[in-house]
């Protein structure tokens, strides 16, 4: 788990130091409990925003950052322009490509070319598809395994197990099994970024507080009622660590799923362009990818803040 | 209403409670009080039905529990973990109605009317982490309240608040029993509040946890802080609940010497309460508070409010200590 999280970018932040955890308290669900509390303030002392000094808060404000960003762009448009490489296109004919392939539509279409619609919508679609079931499988399944002792304890190997398969190496089977195409990206997907969902459900379900689970008890909430209002919130701060993960590595098996599986998407346009020796439209569809990872990162943000709002608040009354 | 026949409970060979009998009456306010480790929340665990016995039987109404029963509520110590902080107040005190039936309307206004009951009627709308740790505990008196159980359960409910807030959350203990008519078990390690609080006080023993003693409260019955606890009764309950205590404390039989009546020897004892290393003297030997036995009234009357304040904030911050 630990090195799969920390290769996707999102992973760092969201989860810290925890990765190891789930594999060392299967035994004990009161461990979990403790631990994750004590973790808690590691992402969130992790911001570096708060304890940088004023001098240099203006430096990494907003602005200062856009500023960083105008600044390297610009050296590397004169890197490329004095080097004069085919490999290393300027960013200003890679940013050509990119609206030329894809962002020179008509505004009806949000400026999106037909050829946008043509690359975005397979992948797109493969990519939230596989997440999603992945999403919905984990957390079933985890809350499942989460809450019964003996589950946990017999399938933790095979969880285990499961997780450190490299997804992409599923690919030659899936290839065997599978037609090329859709099926098979969104299984190489699904699969691929179930484990962070399910690993963390199990442990947030895991660490629901004793205390929580007795107050339940005495007061008569139990069953679905108390699946959705108390075990499930409680485990969502959890989940969520695991759902952004999740997300990161499902665009990356996307692309991954694309170059070997051929066919359509950004990523068999990118396979494409590198073949006919395209070397900006190459580039763009890269670029393209990051700022997809960038935007998939900060929506989900900003939706796990707006769900999570009471976590923040409570965690803050805490310190 | 509520009868405990030899109750016994161990955690494997480590016996935690040893045959005890309790009955509690209908309407009754009954203090549990005793030292850390005496077995104090095993006993109401077990009442609560969170926990079965080894051994021995509860009977709630005539009938065995057998899991939680569904008339019983509980307010536990720690309120910040027995809140769930992602729901509003006032969800937190409507979400076990749904038991009760009824709709989300009726559920709602008979929170609201639970959170007025408690002093906290414009709270509901905000998160339990927004509130300080007295109103956090108000609130789940609120949720029990709501609930309409004919037995109210407490959990030390005020170890963990200001010695300010707890005053004013015993009163609130004392006006909602007034006005409820429930049976309450308070469980504490306070002395002061087990006799503040109670019609009847339950001392407990440790190693393994037993029934000590049982006194009654007789004291006037709207209790007031200040004039209550510089009560000459209040004094000497508190000395002789104070005494059996430590005697339960030390754990040894031979104390059972001290469970005597008190007498005319109130004062020393209370401040033994307080000055906590010494307590191997008995009685009279303590310099501090000079005044010879006969002054005793006087002492507890007159300048009754200083001495009492400090003798309560000792209490409590040396329970505190204890329980960690």
């Amino acid at each position: 788990m630990s090195e799969a999280r920390t290769s996707g970018p999102p992973a760092a932040t969201a989860t810290g130091g925890s990765g190891a955890e789930p594999a060392k308290d299967a035994g004990s669900t009161k461990d979990a409990g403790t631990e994750d509390t004590g973790n808690r303030p590691g992402p969130a002392g992790g911001r570096t925003r708060r304890r940088t000094p004023r001098a240099l808060s203006l430096l990494t404000s907003g602005v200062g950052r856009l500023w960083l960003l105008a600044l390297l762009i610009a050296a590397w448009e004169l890197g490329t322009r004095t080097a004069g490489s085919d490999f290393y296109p300027p960013p200003s004919q890679i940013l050509k490509a990119l609206h030329e392939m894809w962002f020179s539509g008509p505004a009806a279409h949000l400026f999106l070319t037909d050829g946008a619609l043509e690359d975005f919508r397979p992948s797109l679609t493969n990519l939230f598809s596989g997440w999603i079931i992945a999403a919905v499988g984990g957390i079933v399944l985890g809350l499942l395994i989460g809450r019964s002792r003996v589950a946990g304890a017999m399938l933790d190997p095979v969880l285990n197990f499961g997780r450190s398969v490299p997804p992409p190496t599923l690919i030659p089977f899936l290839l065997a099994v599978l037609d090329l195409g859709t099926q098979l990206q969104i299984t190489t997907i699904a699969f691929g970024v179930i484990w962070p969902v399910l690993l963390n459900t199990i442990e947030g379900v895991r660490g629901v507080d004793r205390l929580q689970l007795e107050t339940a008890k005495v007061f008569g909430i139990s069953g679905t009622l108390r699946l959705r209002r108390v075990i499930l919130p409680a485990a969502a701060p959890k989940i969520f660590a695991g759902l952004r993960v999740s997300l990161g590595f499902a665009l990356i098996l996307m692309v991954i799923s694309e170059l070997v599986g051929g066919g359509t998407g950004i990523g068999a346009r990118l396979t494409l362009a590198q073949q006919s020796f395209q070397m900006p439209e190459m580039w763009a569809g890269i670029v393209l990818l990051g700022v997809l990872g960038c935007l998939f990162n900060l929506v989900f943000h900003l939706v796990e803040r707006r769900v999570l709002a009471w976590h923040g608040g409570a965690r803050r009354n805490d310190a | 209403m509520l009868q405990i026949n030899e109750l016994s409970h161990s955690y494997g060979d480590h016996t935690v409670l040893r045959t005890m009998d309790l009955r509690v009456g209908e309407g009754e306010l009954v203090s549990i009080v005793g030292p850390s480790g005496c077995g104090k929340s095993t006993l109401l665990r077990c009442i609560a039905g969170l926990i079965r016995p080894t051994s021995g039987e509860v009977l709630l109404n005539g009938t065995p529990i057998d899991g939680v029963p569904d008339d019983l509520a509980v307010v536990f110590q720690d309120y910040s973990r027995s809140l769930l902080p992602w729901l509003t107040v006032r969800d937190n005190v409507a979400l076990p109605l749904r038991r009760r039936g009824g709709s989300r309307a009726e559920r709602r206004s008979a929170a609201e009317g639970a959170l007025k009951e408690v002093g906290l009627a414009d709270a509901g709308r905000k998160y339990p982490w927004q509130l300080s740790g007295g109103m956090q505990q108000r609130v789940s008196i609120a949720r029990a309240l709501a609930y309409r159980p004919s037995l109210l359960l407490m959990d030390e409910p005020f170890g963990s608040v200001d010695a300010q807030t707890r005053e004013d959350l015993e009163d609130l203990v004392l006006q909602v029993h007034q006005a409820e008519g429930m049976t309450i078990l308070l469980v504490t390690h306070d002395i002061d509040e087990s006799v503040y609080v109670g019609d009847r006080v339950v001392v407990l023993g440790r190693n393994p946890g037993r029934i000590r003693a049982e006194l009654p409260i007789e004291l006037p019955t709207p209790r007031e802080q200040i004039t209550t606890r510089s009560d000459p009764g209040f004094v000497r309950l508190r000395a002789e609940v104070g005494r059996l205590v430590r005697g339960a404390a030390a754990s040894g039989d031979p104390d059972d010497s001290d469970a005597e009546p008190p007498g005319t020897k109130t004062v020393s004892a209370t401040t033994q309460d307080d000055a906590t290393p010494d307590d191997t003297t008995p009685d009279d030997t303590t310099p501090d508070d000079t005044t010879p036995d006969d002054t005793t009234p006087d002492d507890a009357t007159s300048p009754g409010g200083t001495a009492d304040g400090a003798g309560v904030e000792g209490a409590v911050s040396g329970a505190r200590g204890g329980k960690g």
